[in-house]
């Protein structure tokens, strides 16, 4: 089944045609998604545990591969299964933001910011800590961050390194509610600020119906529906 | 009785013999580690085993072999004294040798387990932020590990300051050549010189304690950066 997930005088940017068996609690499934995803767009993957939401955006991340199948982002081949071409994770320039945050303990604040820099830029790495009101924290080293803390370095980070493409795994699911809340708001930012696609991992329908322009709805590696999330949820 | 400086060369000897092994194991343990942490191959166990040996081998066995193989008529030996004129049986470059074979799983042991303490996301979101796995490993691995690299170090060291069966198959009782610390224990207490066997003793035992009171101390450190 091919979607389109946005109106068709829009430009496809990602395209995505991949399977890979998966093993969950239920046993085996299948993950099958073919879908593309327009410029700008936040298009969020929802369902239940096991669904093979992170499954494929580790997939889209060069993290895992898929068993067959083909992903390319504006035209440039991704993954192709049939001419073997599968490019590393180095090379899709994807800013991935895991559950964990994954800081770097050994590197401050800003520290984690620069490394992830292709060029050294200073005012950059300024600007982005201002953006995310992380100027008083710059020195700080990530154990010493509360959870709202690391996720606002870790969206920042993502950012520093420019990325094509925003990738965040549950950003949100480790934080209290009202964290939650205020934390929503930073990743439109961050979504803004790229200006290209987001695609988010989440199963709260809330969080989708604020945040997101598409949702994908999985369930045991299958897209159930897609659309706007008024309509879908 | 042994003079001052029998009793200081022989603890030199016995810290050079030490430190040469724990610089060149960490120099080859750190990549072999990497490749056991983090790659697949269908004959890793058997690698794993291998390196593992010298913890459950009996000492005179690895030495015995390692002797056989040291001789000149021997390939192995054969190509040292040929092309490095070093004659490796009974001698300090043969002890050496000897010492970094048994004393690897003390290295790479606690290496591999502090690469695989470290979350898997810190290595792949490095990845994504475009970084090698040589700078993954040299800018984000390596300094997450740091008590892991201590208790390595350590425990080589250490290790090595106590090696006996090995050293005496390999290298004899050579004063200033292969006459470790351990082996002048022995030695003296054969002679009855059980004051001087009492130095060399008191001397390794607070050596070992401190050794083992720096790695118990880098334990606790490990549990807290995760």
């Amino acid at each position: 089944m091919t979607m389109c997930l946005c109106g068709s005088n829009r430009k496809f940017m990602l395209k995505i045609h991949i399977e890979r068996s998966m093993l969950t609690s239920e046993g085996k499934c299948l993950l099958k998604v073919d879908l593309e995803v327009a410029n700008n767009e936040l298009l969020c993957l929802f369902g239940h545990s096991g669904a093979g939401k992170t499954t494929l955006l580790r997939i889209l991340a060069g993290l895992f591969n898929p068993d067959r199948g083909y992903i390319s982002f504006n035209g440039e081949v991704w993954y192709d299964s049939a001419k073997k071409i599968n490019l590393p994770p180095q090379q899709r320039n994807v800013g991935y933001m895991f559950q964990d945050y994954a800081l770097f303990p050994n590197m401050t604040v800003r520290r984690n910011i620069e490394f992830a820099q292709k060029v050294r830029n200073a005012e950059e790495v300024d600007s982005l800590l201002a953006h995310f009101g992380l100027e008083a924290l710059q020195k700080q080293y990530p154990a010493k961050l509360s959870g709202g803390q690391k996720q606002r370095v870790a969206l920042a980070r993502a950012l520093a390194a420019k990325p094509n493409l925003l990738l965040l795994d549950e950003p949100l699911s480790a934080l209290d509610y009202d964290m939650r809340l205020n934390l929503q708001d930073e990743i439109l930012k961050a979504h803004k600020l790229l200006n290209s696609q987001t695609l988010l991992v989440s199963h709260d329908k809330e969080e989708v119906l604020k945040l997101a322009d598409t949702v994908v709805l999985l369930r045991n590696g299958i897209v159930i529906k897609s659309g706007k999330p008024v309509d879908v949820l | 009785m042994v003079n001052d400086s029998d009793f200081l060369n022989t603890l030199l000897l016995t810290g050079k013999l030490a430190g040469w092994t724990t610089a060149i194991l960490f120099v080859i343990g750190l990549p072999i580690a990497y490749v056991l942490a983090y790659k697949r191959f269908w004959f890793k166990s058997l690698v794993e085993a291998l390196i593992s040996m010298p913890m459950v081998l009996p000492p005179t066995v690895l030495g015995f072999y390692m002797l056989v193989a040291y001789s000149p008529q021997h390939a192995f030996g054969g190509f040292f004294e040929k092309y490095f004129d070093v004659r490796l049986a009974f001698s300090f470059e043969g002890v050496l040798m000897a010492s970094v074979v048994f004393s690897l799983p003390f290295m790479i042991q606690p290496l591999q387990n502090g690469l695989v303490a470290i979350p898997r996301s810190l290595r792949e979101a490095s990845y994504t932020l475009g970084k090698s796995e040589f700078t993954t490993f040299i800018k984000v691995l390596i300094p997450n590990m740091i008590p892991s690299i201590i208790t390595a170090l350590a425990m080589t060291f250490a290790h090595c300051i106590g090696e006996f069966g090995v050293v005496i198959m390999v290298g004899g009782n050579m004063p200033g050549e292969t006459r470790v610390a351990s082996i002048a224990i022995y030695d003296e207490v054969q002679a009855l010189n059980y004051d001087v066997a009492n130095q060399y003793s008191l001397v390794l035992f607070i050596i070992s304690l401190l050794i083992l009171t720096v790695i118990y101390s880098m334990n606790g450190k490990k549990k807290m950066l995760f």
